[in-house]
């Protein structure tokens, strides 16, 4: 079995509008354990669980979970980003729509464990539907005592607020979300300070992604030792893929760490349709390295895939058959973070406009050996030099390129002029 | 709706700017707010209408300028270009005669770009309102076009 489904296993199962079909398929006993545990042994257990954030950058769990835990304020915010904005990601979407109380678990769990007195769920614009499911949970879920005042009589006091994005992919990033939610535009702020030191509204925040939070109960419930035999030795449990483009059956499919991508692609994904053949993955996202095939045997794996100067991302899979153009595809990302980009900063404003333009001499058979070093310099200068993390990622998927399909480069510069 | 009846429902503090304009746009036929509802609203939260202004500029979903009765946004990022999002947006702009960023003379549609919709399973995907169509083809553009048309004359 290729699949394990855990954080997927009541997709289907229950009705997402139905608290009482969640606790009838063992939802919210994780949290009735966790309130009877201390406090420490809860965040040890994550510790154990060697749980890395799911959102992209695989930070380990437990640690901004301590950080909260020790900083000392009257009012600490937990924030569960559902600003799931990159494309070809919608793991997010299909986990708050088909089983919205399951984060909210893992928002309670981990808000008692680091003694944070609020929480936001911030849900971008766009997912209409997602925002109304996650409203009715929340309300249900105070309803029956798991939110509120002294919740299951345990004393401890937590509530949850549905905060909704308006269109911009740059909220996603931890510090533009703060500001957003605050009701700014969302641009992002320097750090340090981390937003476990000062945060929403200048106070201690501790933010994780929407399947960060829904990893919690399952910790809980098995422990953290036996969460951390799942998956790899470096990167434990599992991992849900948004699996798309070219390809026979896309979807999202949760999968244990350490299967391979063609896993992925060929016994999941179905492969590529019509027989076509597969000229290029792109990972994680738009922000995410573009590999060729014979690279397909690499390990799902957050160790493994830090060799690209990237991250596992959010899990995206985007596949790409041989009728597509390279430089068309460069432009389309290129075009969209320079579309994202708030301007703050000069590398990520300014690059993306010269990136832009560098790309389209390509595509349009104009280039010289010159661009090709220009592109290149400049892509590193905005990788290495951005203030957040759409700049230095934004750069990623050019920069792979660069190495994997150089020839592509090559042979523009040589046909240019020559139509 | 009122705008000072969605005023109402909220707490009066500048967090909720965002869900303000939100809530407001949608009541709006032709989804945008006017100078005077930005002034009205900087009044309500006591910020200064620059504030205001600058929140309604840095989001996409936000608008000064009126549009369309009916928005249509396409996604144009790479799930759905490699899905022939082509041929749609071909099929749009020919439909509705307009480019992207125009409206029709009627002012029935406006099409727009959008970011990713989180559809990419079943792309090519577009948003009308709030409603999401997936999976399109142009035949299939064309019936949603003309249901849409349709409800004009309803």
């Amino acid at each position: 079995m290729l699949e394990k489904k855990m954080l997927t296993k009541r997709f289907g199962i229950v009705n997402p509008l139905s608290i009482k079909d969640y606790i009838d398929n063992g939802g919210y006993i994780s949290l009735r354990k966790a309130l009877t545990m201390e406090k420490i042994t809860i965040i040890d257990e994550i510790e154990n669980s060697k749980l890395r954030g799911r959102g992209g950058a695989g930070f380990p769990v437990h640690i901004k979970m301590l950080s909260l835990a020790k900083e000392v304020s009257d009012v600490k915010y937990l924030v569960n980003n559902a600003d799931e904005g990159e494309p070809g990601n919608f793991k997010d979407r299909a986990l708050l729509e088909n089983d919205p109380h399951l984060t909210i678990e893992g928002m309670i769990i981990s808000a008692y464990a680091s003694g944070a007195t609020k929480g936001y769920i911030y849900i971008r614009g766009e997912y209409n539907r997602a925002i109304s499911i996650m409203k009715w949970a929340v309300d249900q879920a105070r309803d029956m005592g798991y939110l509120g005042e002294n919740i299951l009589d345990s004393g401890f006091d937590f509530d949850i607020e549905v905060r909704t994005g308006a269109g911009a992919y740059v909220v996603g990033e931890e510090f533009a979300l703060l500001e957003s939610i605050e009701g700014k535009a969302g641009r992002t702020r320097v750090k340090p300070p981390f937003p476990t030191e000062r945060g929403l509204f200048g106070k201690p925040t501790l933010i994780n992604n929407v399947e960060t939070f829904c990893n919690l109960p399952f910790i809980i419930e098995m422990s953290g030792k036996s969460f951390a035999k799942i998956g790899t030795p470096s990167s434990t449990g599992t991992k849900l893929i948004s699996l798309s483009g070219n390809i026979n059956n896309p979807g999202v499919y949760e999968v244990p760490f350490g299967v391979t991508l063609r896993d992925v692609i060929d016994t999941l994904g179905g492969g590529v349709p019509e027989s076509r053949k597969l000229k290029m993955v792109q990972l994680g996202g738009a922000c995410g390295p573009i590999i060729p095939e014979f690279m397909l045997d690499l390990k799902i794996d957050y160790d493994r895939f830090e060799d690209f100067e990237s991250k596992t991302g959010a899990g995206a899979i985007i596949v790409m058959d041989d009728r597509h153009n390279l430089f068309e595809v460069l432009l389309r990302i290129v075009e969209f973070f320079g579309h994202e980009s708030c301007g703050k900063c000069t590398p990520c404003r300014e690059g993306h406009i010269q990136l832009e333009y560098l790309v389209k001499k390509f595509l349009y058979n104009e280039s010289t050996p010159k661009d090709l070093f220009s592109l290149e310099s400049l892509a590193r200068v905005m990788h290495q030099t951005s203030l957040c993390g759409l700049g230095q990622s934004s750069p990623i998927s050019l920069i792979s390129t660069l190495g994997y399909f150089r020839d592509e480069y090559h042979n523009r510069i040589e046909f240019a002029g020559k139509e | 709706m009122q705008l000072r009846e969605i005023l109402g429902k909220y707490p009066k503090t500048e967090d909720y700017l965002i869900e303000i304009l939100l809530d407001y746009q949608k009541t709006k036929i032709h989804h945008y707010l006017s100078e005077e509802e930005l002034k009205e609203i900087a009044e309500h939260l006591n910020i200064s209408e620059s504030k205001v202004s600058s929140v309604m500029t840095f989001y996409t979903l936000f608008s000064m300028k009126p549009k369309g009765q009916y928005v249509i946004q396409i996604c144009h990022d790479v799930p759905c270009y490699v899905n022939d999002q082509n041929s749609i947006l071909k099929t749009l702009t020919n439909l509705l005669n307009i480019q992207v960023g125009e409206t029709t003379e009627d002012k029935m549609f406006t099409l727009e770009y959008t970011s990713c919709l989180g559809a990419c399973d079943k792309a090519p995907a577009m948003r009308i309102g709030e409603k999401t169509f997936t999976a399109l083809t142009p035949n299939k553009v064309k019936a949603i076009l003309a249901e849409y048309r349709g409800k004009k004359h309803a």
